[in-house]
């Protein structure tokens, strides 16, 4: 390896730090295999393909984060304040999976009406 | 500290990965059995619990439910920074095809023990044939054939040191013959840890390339569309074999400064090769019985020379030639069949098309020998045989003809019909 930093050694830094778009040119610049980042938003707006809206009760929510950890969109976050959690609703796709894995069932999938 | 169990002595093959393994410090094996794989993961299995190594290493043994699943074990456990080891034969290998392929695509570095065995066709096979680990060929893996029990410990402790070398990162399939050296045994010397420690390439917490952590999440090996290098990173692939030639050679050449004994130059090893009229060229075991044959054949006047391809993967091109150069008549035996290929030997196609490249390798005679499949004896007799069709052919100018030439390939062994055939009702398993 040379010694300056090639173009994809950044990706190494913390996420903040990381290069917004990878700029690679030519063969000699590529690192070792394919490395993408999950960058909020890459594969644009998916909270357009909802159907059915993922709505929290919070009167009933025990704060288990089990939404939290299966949403496979990566898109329930938990308010540092309130304990409670918060959805994207740009990038939920409405595939219900939060609300099926709630034990206490205080998910309501919402028809969309727009 | 506690007295090792073992430190030299006879000793199995296997068991010799397993010490091997854990002598190169380790931190994951993933395992399922396979025959003649299985005293590898038993002793390791054994040896995870010794008091000898839970004092100074933690390594995480863990059980599968298929090679497969072993192969995607070793995947995961690589991509977070592990060291990995694990050992396979045969069908099993096979079986874990498909995760091999990701190892290389994903450029990690785990060291993969093989007991060759022959492929189960034509009936179920268990015994030595490195068809199952030519299989693999064209994979990406480095492929190494071992000769010796202390080869085998030799090769795995150097193992790491190959494929985590920053201009590699791929892994290496050490392989040897199922029962011919898997469960015989001979002397082997362990390497004390310190001394084993000072050698192995120092730990580091993740590869340049990639890790597992939640603060900098990446996504490795995703879907490549054809306009978006595919073709570069599998050419970086190819790049990477041709870096471990020197780093082969390097460490073989380190080992052999440190600990006195070594293996040619890593890719080769040569035997009386210095005034040979004629070589034999081989792998394994057969090919250091060849040197026994050359012994044999010099007592009644042929001049041979023997030349072991040590490894296979990266293909050592120039370290050939430079024999082939020197000795033009040259036997390629091998204990695999490559149905369809030019010659029904990948390795002998493999020297057929480096001489075509090189104008003074060009007229070098290679003739292609193939035996020994499914484990059947490859004998002293038919390698000096071998010697002299190629003193046959120096004198003559043409390959002469036998009952067993056919597709101008010679099959050693082949029942002809000619002798009589011993049937014999005891099987023999060894202790699978
Ligand atoms: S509906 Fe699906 S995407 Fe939306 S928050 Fe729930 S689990 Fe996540
Ligand atoms: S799974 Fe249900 S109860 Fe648990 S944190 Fe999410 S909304 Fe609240």
């Amino acid at each position: 390896m040379t010694e300056e930093k090639k173009n994809w050694e950044l990706l190494r830094m913390n996420r903040e730090k990381r290069p917004k778009v990878q700029n690679w040119t030519s063969y000699w610049d590529l690192p070792y295999g394919p490395v993408s980042l999950p960058v909020k938003g890459s594969a644009g707006r998916t909270g357009d393909w909802r159907t059915f809206r993922p709505v929290v009760d919070n009167e009933k929510c025990i704060k288990c984060y089990f939404c939290y950890m299966y949403c496979p969109e990566g898109t329930i976050s938990v308010n540092d304040e309130t304990g409670f959690v918060e959805i994207d609703y740009n990038y939920c796709k409405g595939c219900g999976v939060c609300a099926t894995n709630c034990p206490k069932e205080c998910i309501d999938m919402e028809k969309e009406n727009k | 500290m506690v007295k090792p169990k073992f430190m030299e002595g006879p000793l199995k093959g296997n068991f010799a990965s397993a010490y091997a393994a854990m002598d190169a410090d380790v931190d994951v094996i993933t395992a399922y059995p396979i025959t003649p794989q299985t005293t590898v993961v038993e002793k390791l299995s054994e040896l995870v619990g010794e008091e000898e190594f839970t004092e100074r290493q933690h390594v995480e043994y863990v059980r599968m439910e298929s090679e497969h699943s072993v192969g995607a074990g070793l995947v995961g456990a690589s991509y977070a920074g592990a060291r990995t080891f694990t050992a396979t034969a045969g069908q099993g290998l096979l079986y874990m095809t498909e995760m091999v392929h990701w190892m290389t695509g994903a450029r990690l570095p785990p060291v993969v023990a093989i007991q060759t065995r022959g492929i189960t066709g034509p009936g179920w096979n268990i015994w030595a044939d490195y068809g199952d680990i030519l299989s693999l060929r064209d994979s990406g893996i480095m492929i190494q054939f071992i000769a010796s029990h202390q080869e085998i410990y030799d090769s795995i402790l150097q193992g790491f040191n190959i494929t985590e070398h920053p201009d590699v990162f791929l892994p290496l399939f050490p392989a040897y013959g199922g029962f011919v050296l898997s469960h015989t045994a001979k002397p082997v010397k362990r390497i004390p840890w310190e001394e084993a420690q000072k050698f192995v390439r120092p730990k580091t917490p993740e590869w340049p390339h990639v890790w597992v952590d939640g603060e900098r999440p990446i996504m490795s090996n995703a879907l490549i569309m054809p306009q978006n290098f595919y073709t570069e990173f599998r050419i970086k692939i190819h790049e990477a074999q041709m870096n471990a030639i020197p780093v082969i050679k390097d460490t073989m050449a380190e080992f052999e400064k440190t600990f006195g004994r070594g293996y040619g130059n890593g890719l080769v090893v040569p035997y009386k090769c210095d005034d040979a009229e004629v070589l034999l060229l081989g792998y394994g075991g057969n090919a250091l019985q060849a040197e026994d044959a050359v012994d044999k054949a010099r007592e009644q006047g042929y001049k041979a020379g023997a030349l072991r391809l040590r490894t296979y993967r990266p293909f050592p091109k120039e370290d050939l030639l430079h024999y082939i150069k020197k000795i033009p008549y040259v036997a390629v035996m091998e204990r695999a069949l490559a149905f369809g290929s030019p010659t029904g030997g990948a390795v002998s196609t493999d020297i057929m098309a480096i001489c075509q490249r090189d104008p003074k390798a060009r007229n070098a005679h290679i003739v292609p020998f193939i035996g020994g499949l499914g484990g059947r004896d490859v004998f002293l007799d038919e390698q000096i045989d071998q010697i002299k069709i190629l003193y046959e052919l120096k004198e003559k100018g043409e390959v002469p003809d036998r009952k067993y030439k056919m597709w101008d390939t010679f099959w050693t062994g082949l029942i002809t019909g000619d002798k009589k055939v011993e049937v014999e009702n005891q099987e023999y398993f060894g202790d699978i």
